[in-house]
């Protein structure tokens, strides 16, 4: 009965309005899927009785998520949208699926995104090959694979890729393609990619294939390395940051609407769900690389609920942690003190604005987007880039662009698949042609090509003693 | 029309109370910190304890990076020595974060003053980890005097004898005090009749001295009848604990799941664990409702055998089994168990324990071999 008065009322919704709700994903939950089934309502029932049924509708079926309700405030005045900001509390955008009932003991849930778990992977043995999607991306991002694929066949190193070539802004993009490549990141479990371009202009899908990616594989956190490379003297050396970022709510919700003409509604999502999975994933790993301190950046003073549930959830999480010192500091603060005086930093965490801010500007400090690698974590799967992802377009065909980003990510996958001498040879082999100074490529000040890059780190590999 | 409408709204309610049935338990998980798996990998803390604690973990680290298992290690230790509490308030957070750990046992000194209450015990009950699982199954290739030895034991974890209440009195009379809550036995009860559904067991023994003990064992018995009356399928009976082991020792293989309080069970696992090969062969776990912790059942310190290289490592190993089970990798959990028992069924690899001459090395290098040649391969173009 309920099913259907939502039915009903979805009809009654003006354009956009729907729109935001099938782009809040309502349809995606299953439980959602078998309530709204298609029966038709009467248009009898007067408005107000929709309405009331509606609301009631939604308090029962969400008790626990009343109290996440009370952290949005609701800008406009229609009551609808009070009903679409209400349906997207309720988590009909990417909800979670909660544990079983009948929960083993001693198990609390290995994953919050129990749904995506995919049959277990078999086990692996050192001495085999390790199969990695590849996602080569858009702009310089085919070259770059290039030279990872060079970089590994000198190397003889024991990985295998399996390449798909997604891409919106060359009409290369599917929903089938977007789909052979989720089996094949779910099947392989580990992925190298370079940018998906989003192109500006709105061809009628909020989110693009990027995000469509991550939040399908849930992949929550988003690391950069930050670290000087020795030999290229850049105004801070010997700078050492890891900046983590949460990737899929915040910001980047794709929840925009225009609800009076010339007014546009972008709305923010902050989860105390999500915000406690990125705090907690920022201590783990500032526990697993022996790091001292971190750093939560945010605006709570203006985002008041908002970025206050942000600073809660670490706040909780860092009791836990009591070895490692909790700070937070404001985005406008830390951005300046980032440039003038980076080394009081070691970890930072932060939400998905923030984040993609303070990830290319870290970046700029120790040389540039060609220098910084970065990878993403779900609890399942890890996909590995550069830290600030541009596709750099301008440089296609030119052979201009620096590989150190995209070889120093595979270095890293290479340490994730448990190939630590392979891992050490390529990123020992990048950093003594970078320390060397000969071959240096544009961004670095030098005259030297993508191609010659690759070739003095092939010839470097050979010289490491066996 | 408002009470029609609050009826409807009463209506609703019940008729949505299956599905918010199923968002209730993201309730409790809100009170817990969310779990430490990312990018497929798990970290677990481990805990080297003392004795031959420390070079039987590294072992199992080593294993683990051989076989690639996902799984990092967050060592914790504690220095058995200190008087402070920081190393336990320590680990214990470290437990809380990561949900599972694996550990050796913690020495407790005996002539330290009786405020020092033992540290395995403080993790047990600070963690609620209630449940201690002990499977004891005769291994092929080790040679004992009983054969198709089978037992599960089922032993409360946090109270009877080892709540660490003692006081005297009276100068030269201690009062040393066994608490059994009904809470806790339905519980224990509980847990044991569902293993026991779950593994496809047929009977669940309670061992008790209730003739003696009335009031307290009593409470316990009643509340397995109560429990068990509710597993029609299962069998239940009742055996006084020096029965028990009589039996165990002249007539094992009568035995399928046990149930019993703290003392009994530390009792009659280590008669088990004798039963099937010695300490150095069974592995056991804690289970609590959040948390669960994995280590040798018998819990000793092994502290004359220490750094010798020679003790058995085959308990810590299948306890890192159980440990991987529990993480659901069961595909790395049977790999290694079946190179372990390949191993353990070689008697010139026997330690000095099941009567041989081997080192722990060589039957962890064995392992290795066993997983090298066996065990499956990662790409299909052989």
């Amino acid at each position: 009965m309920f099913c259907s008065a939502v039915q009903g009322e979805f009809g009654r919704l003006k354009r956009a309005e729907r729109f935001v709700l099938r782009s809040s994903a309502l349809l995606q939950t299953q439980k959602a899927r078998t309530c709204l089934s298609e029966v038709n309502l009467s248009n009898k029932i007067p408005n107000v009785f929709r309405s009331c049924l509606l609301s009631c509708f939604f308090l029962c079926f969400s008790p626990s998520l009343l109290t996440s309700y009370r952290y949005v405030t609701v800008v406009g005045k229609h009551p609808r949208y009070k009903i679409a900001v209400f349906l997207h509390i309720c988590g009909f955008g990417d909800r979670v699926s909660g544990p079983p009932r009948f929960q083993p003991l001693g198990a609390r849930a290995l994953s919050l995104t129990a749904a995506q778990s995919s049959a277990e992977a078999p086990p692996a043995r050192a001495d085999s090959t390790f199969k990695v999607t590849m996602v080569p991306g858009d702009g310089v991002g085919p070259e770059l694979m290039t030279a990872v694929k060079e970089v590994f066949k000198a190397g003889d190193v024991p990985v295998e890729f399996e390449e798909f070539h997604l891409s919106e802004v060359q009409n290369m993009a599917s929903e089938d393609k977007l789909d052979q490549v989720l089996t094949s990141m779910k099947g392989n479990r580990v992925a190298i990619k370079g940018k998906i371009h989003t192109p500006m202009e709105y061809k009628g899908e909020l989110a693009s294939y990027e995000m469509r990616l991550r939040r399908k594989l849930d992949l929550f956190a988003n690391v950069v390395h930050v670290n000087s490379l020795p030999g290229y003297n850049t105004r801070h050396n010997n700078l050492d940051l890891v900046i983590i970022r949460e990737q899929t709510e915040g910001e980047y919700s794709s929840l925009e609407h225009e609800s009076v003409k010339g007014v546009i509604e972008c709305l923010k999502i902050i989860t105390r769900e999500k915000s406690r999975r990125i705090a907690k994933f920022a201590f783990d790993y500032a526990t697993k690389k022996g790091r001292k301190k971190v750093t939560a950046v945010h605006k709570a003073n203006i985002m008041k609920l908002g970025d206050g549930l942000f600073l809660q959830s670490c706040a909780e999480i860092a009791e836990l942690y009591p070895k490692i010192k909790y700070e937070n500091i404001i985005i406008d603060n830390c951005c300046m003190q980032l440039v003038q005086n980076p080394y009081q930093f070691d970890v930072l965490v932060m939400p998905n604005l923030y984040g993609n801010i303070i990830d290319n500007l870290a970046a700029g400090l120790v040389g540039g987007a060609g220098v910084v690698p970065g990878e993403s974590y779900s609890a399942e799967y890890a996909v590995f880039e550069t830290g600030a992802r541009h596709p750099f377009a301008q440089a296609v065909g030119r052979n201009i662009a620096n590989p150190t980003a995209m070889l120093l990510s595979a270095a890293n996958m290479l340490r994730h698949l448990n190939l630590e001498y392979h891992s050490n040879m390529v990123s020992e082999a990048v950093k003594k042609v970078i320390k060397q100074g000969k071959v240096r490529t544009r961004d670095l000040g030098g005259y030297s090509t993508t191609s010659d890059f690759v070739r003095a780190v092939v010839a470097n590999l050979r010289y490491r003693p066996v | 029309m408002m009470q029609v409408l609050y009826y409807a709204y009463l209506l609703l309610k019940a008729a949505c109370n299956t599905l918010a049935d199923s968002f209730l338990p993201l309730i409790n998980l809100c009170s817990l910190p969310p779990p430490a798996k990312y990018g497929g990998r798990h970290t677990v803390t481990l805990i080297p304890g003392d004795g031959i604690g420390p070079e039987l973990l590294t072992h199992v680290r080593e294993l683990f990076r051989f076989c690639c298992v996902p799984v990092d290690f967050e060592i914790v230790s504690i220095d058995s020595k200190s008087t402070s509490d920081d190393d336990m308030n320590n680990a214990i957070t470290a437990i809380r974060r990561n949900g599972v750990a694996l550990k050796g046992n913690i020495e407790t000194n005996h002539n330290l003053p009786p405020s020092h209450i033992s540290r395995n015990n403080i993790l047990r009950t600070s963690l609620d980890l209630y449940a201690n699982v002990i499977h004891c199954q005769t291994l092929p290739g080790v040679r004992t005097r009983h054969r198709d030895v089978d037992i599960i034991i089922i032993r409360e974890n946090t109270e009877g004898e080892y709540s660490s209440l003692e006081h005297e009195n009276v100068p030269g009379v201690v009062e040393c005090l066994k608490i059994i809550t009904r809470k806790k036995s339905l519980r224990i009860a509980e847990y044991a009749f569902n293993a026991a559904r779950q593994n496809g067991r047929r009977r669940v023994t309670a061992v008790h001295k209730a003739n003696i003990m009335k009031l307290g064992d009593g409470l316990f018995l009643q509340c397995c009848k109560e429990v068990a009356a509710g597993y029609p399928e299962i069998t239940f009976d009742s055996m006084i604990v020096d029965n028990t082991t009589m039996q165990l020792v002249s007539k094992p293989q009568q035995f399928d799941v046990m149930v019993m309080p703290n003392l009994y069970g530390s009792v009659i696992s280590n008669v088990c664990a004798g039963l099937v090969g010695g300490p150095g062969l069974v592995p056991g776990a804690n289970y609590g409702k959040d948390y669960a912790v994995f280590e040798t059942a018998t819990r000793n310190t092994g502290k004359s055998i220490a750094n010798k290289n020679i003790a058995n490592p085959t308990a810590t190993l299948l306890a890192s089994c159980l440990m991987l089970d529990h993480l659901r990798l069961h595909g790395y959990a049977s790999m290694i168990r079946k190179a372990i028992l390949a191993t353990v069924s070689e008697t010139r690899l026997h330690t000095a324990d099941l009567g041989g001459q081997g080192t722990t090395s060589e039957v962890v290098q064995s392992v290795m071999r066993e997983i090298e040649s066996k065990g499956p391969r990662t790409s299909e173009q052989i």
